[in-house]
């Protein structure tokens, strides 16, 4: 699905990725974890194409297909997905009206027609009521008045509506409290499937109570100093990033 | 150039689709102003002669008048002298029917889809059109079916033959001849425009509009339009302007007066598309406009929708003057500056009678180097018991070389008065476009969803079939030959 090899990564000329291998199959659910500024959201990123974000060196292969060589959206189109660590907000545009937006730009992407309104009415409320939000939000302007809670959930409803092949969760735990949290992990759970590879990208191993990943893999210093399974996450809840940071440097 | 400019300039890049010339045949004066020149224009026009002193009138005090220099607006002057005051497509007599228009009129009108032939609608909706070309009106649709109604529509002009004295009776009356130095030239000068009367107690049983269009050289535009609207009727107005692109800057100064009868009510939209200049500031329209609406008795209401896409220079407040208790002004404006279009609009709201209420909502976009100022002001005069305004002016910016600027005023004589006012100012981030692109969508899709959704409050204001073209025009301005 996924193959990162030595990726380095600046923004504004200051170096953050420093050689990142990564290998992600189809199915396979990862988490990223490591101490603030590690460059944990800096690889999320550049997996979705910002433009802050320089590519120096390095390669990403996705699906096939050269990743790095591919605008956003075509990213996007092509089944990536990254929700947003601080989603943004858009007044006056309905988040049905983006959501629509979204999926037929997909679906024209991938040959498949279009869907007219009272389609996707149907298929939205559906995916609405898989995250357990109210049909009053799709109403709304985009995350705008949304609390912090709504507005991951409103990235996960995304996720659910578009279907990718490869989702990236930017911090998606940040600022939820513990309800918020089991809304968002059932949504990606239900989302889990044998298709579907997904990257947690987390500070803490609170998420990961709720959603079990298969690998767990510590970011340090722009570089992954240490991989394992989901046990190695709560090595790291009780010894601290510090622990592998040492090693690393021993 | 940050970042986020590199990747707007593309997608600002515009392309003005109104912009060829009409080849036909014109009779027009050549430069310069003097009393000869507008004895010759009330000449022409056939007119009254209390019609031509009144012009003279207001030309002698124009001659004592200085350009207004207070707007957030530079220009070099403008050479009064080097502009032709009158022009006309030659061969017109007084048409009766369209197929007396010339072809290449229609040819014209056809190519920006103004449906001047009675058999053709506009989105699917019959709307009644005056279309003024340079000087002068040369046709107007639907005029027996609006008289059927009780409902007269027609260029001023030819009003001033028909219907003299309902002109007498109000021109002026809302907008004084020398009420400021580009509403007295254009009381000196103007040629043509629309006139529309609506008797008590009718509803106009369709939308009016006029379409006005610049094609000669170094020839200035002054229409004129008069709307008056008796006790309890109803009229829906719609304005749209364009102009070839030529290198020099061309003038058009307009006036627009509405009056609003006892429970009348009056909406007037505008989509105003002249030639903004290219995209080094070279040539483009300079837009003076004086608009004023006065809701002369109890429970008027009176409603300005405009958005504003074009002009290089726009200078223009179209105001309402709440002189009846109960009455109603409102202002929605969209005003949109690109590459080196300047902006400077807003409106007056004058509470004369008792719980008068007024609503503001005004959003500006700059982008390149356009220069966007709101400029308003709220007046609660001391009979005003009650009186209440709403005021929010929002400005988005697009790239990090454009200004926006808000100037509100306020003078509130009354103490039960209650004036708002709120304003924001916001970038269109990087962040808003790689948000949706992330989702799939092109960045040119993504700009024009964020900007329609920026004016949605405005838009929602605009007759539905106008709403749409406006959506389209805001498209094509920011977006382009992209794609």
């Amino acid at each position: 699905m996924l193959s990162i090899k030595n990726l380095h990564a600046d923004i504004e000329g200051k170096p953050i990725l420093k050689g990142v291998n990564l290998e992600i199959r189809t199915g396979e659910v990862h988490a990223i974890m490591g101490p603030n500024g590690s460059g944990k959201s800096t690889l999320a990123n550049v997996l979705a194409g910002r433009d802050d974000y320089e590519v120096t060196s390095g390669s990403v292969e996705y699906r096939g297909m050269d990743l790095l060589d591919m605008e956003p959206e075509i990213r996007a189109r092509e089944g990536v997905f990254l929700a947003f660590q601080y989603p943004v907000e858009i007044p006056g545009v309905t988040n049905m009206y983006l959501l629509k937006a979204a999926i037929n730009s997909v679906r024209k992407h991938r040959g498949v027609e279009e869907l007219d309104a009272r389609e996707f009415l149907k298929l939205i409320k559906e995916k609405a009521a898989m995250v357990e939000m109210k049909q009053e939000f799709l109403y709304r302007s985009v995350n705008q008045g949304f609390s912090g809670g709504e507005k991951k959930r409103n990235e996960i409803l995304q996720m659910a509506l578009l279907e990718p092949h490869l989702s990236v969760l930017d911090e998606t735990d940040s600022g939820l409290d513990i309800d918020a949290l089991k809304i968002v992990a059932q949504g990606v759970n239900l989302l889990r499937s044998e298709q579907r590879s997904m990257v947690l990208v987390t500070h803490y191993q609170r998420l990961l109570d709720y959603i079990v990943p298969d690998y767990v893999h510590v970011l340090a210093g722009g570089r992954i100093i240490r991989s394992g399974g989901k046990e190695l996450a709560l090595e790291l809840e009780q010894k601290g990033y510090g622990w592998v940071e040492d090693q690393a440097a021993a | 150039m940050s970042n986020s400019e590199k990747d707007l300039a593309p997608l600002l890049q515009r392309d003005y689709t109104e912009g060829f010339v009409t080849d036909i045949d014109s009779e027009t004066l050549p430069p310069g102003l003097d009393e000869d020149v507008i004895r010759t224009i009330s000449e022409k026009k056939n007119e009254p002669e209390w019609m031509l002193q009144w012009r003279l009138g207001a030309f002698k005090r124009w001659l004592k008048m200085a350009p207004p220099r207070w707007a957030h607006l530079h220009h070099p002057p403008v050479d009064f002298q080097d502009i032709s005051y009158y022009s006309a497509p030659k061969k017109r007599d007084l048409l009766d029917s369209l197929d007396e228009v010339d072809p290449k009129l229609l040819e014209t009108y056809e190519k920006l889809g103004i449906p001047i032939d009675e058999q053709k609608m506009l989105a699917g909706v019959k709307v009644a059109v005056d279309a003024v070309f340079d000087s002068v009106s040369v046709a107007t649709t639907f005029k027996q079916t609006l008289l059927d109604a009780g409902v007269i529509f027609c260029p001023i002009s030819e009003a001033l033959q028909a219907y003299p004295e309902l002109v007498k009776q109000y021109l002026g009356s809302v907008v004084p001849s020398a009420d400021n130095f580009y509403a007295a030239l254009n009381s000196a000068v103007f040629s043509d425009g629309s006139f529309v009367y609506i008797p008590k107690g009718v509803r106009c049983p369709m939308e009016l509009s006029t379409y006005f269009r610049i094609n000669e050289m170094n020839t200035g535009q002054f229409e004129r339009t008069l709307i008056v609207a008796e006790e309890d009727s109803y009229v829906s107005y719609l304005e749209g302007c364009t102009a070839p692109m030529r290198d020099e800057n061309q003038l058009h100064a307009a006036v627009v007066e509405l009056v609003a009868m006892k429970g009348a009510q009056i909406k007037y939209s505008t989509v105003q598309n002249w030639y903004p200049g290219d995209e080094n500031g070279k040539g483009g329209i300079y837009n003076f406009v004086t608009k004023r609406g006065a809701c002369r008795g109890q429970g008027a209401k009176i409603s300005w929708t405009q958005v504003e896409t074009g002009s290089a220079i726009t200078w223009k407040y179209p105001s309402v003057v709440l002189e009846g208790d109960d009455t109603i002004g409102e202002f929605y404006s969209v005003a949109l500056t690109n590459n080196y279009q300047q902006a400077d609009t807003g409106t007056k709201m004058i509470h004369v009678g008792k719980n008068s209420r007024s609503t503001i909502i005004s959003k500006g976009i700059s982008a390149g180097k356009g220069q966007n100022a709101y400029r308003g002001l709220v007046k609660v005069l001391k009979g005003a018991e009650n009186a209440r305004n709403y005021s929010q002016c929002d400005s988005l910016l697009m790239g990090d070389q454009c200004g926006a600027h808000t100037f509100p005023y306020m003078e509130v004589k009354n103490p039960s008065a209650v004036v708002e006012h709120e304003a924001t100012t916001s970038r269109i981030g990087e962040d808003q476009l790689f948000y949706c692109r992330q989702r799939g969508m092109s960045e040119e899709d993504a700009v024009s969803m964020i900007v329609n959704g920026f004016c949605k409050e405005v838009f929602k204001e605009l007759p539905m079939e106008f709403a749409v073209e406006a959506q389209k025009l805001l498209g094509i301005s920011l977006e382009g030959s992209v794609g």
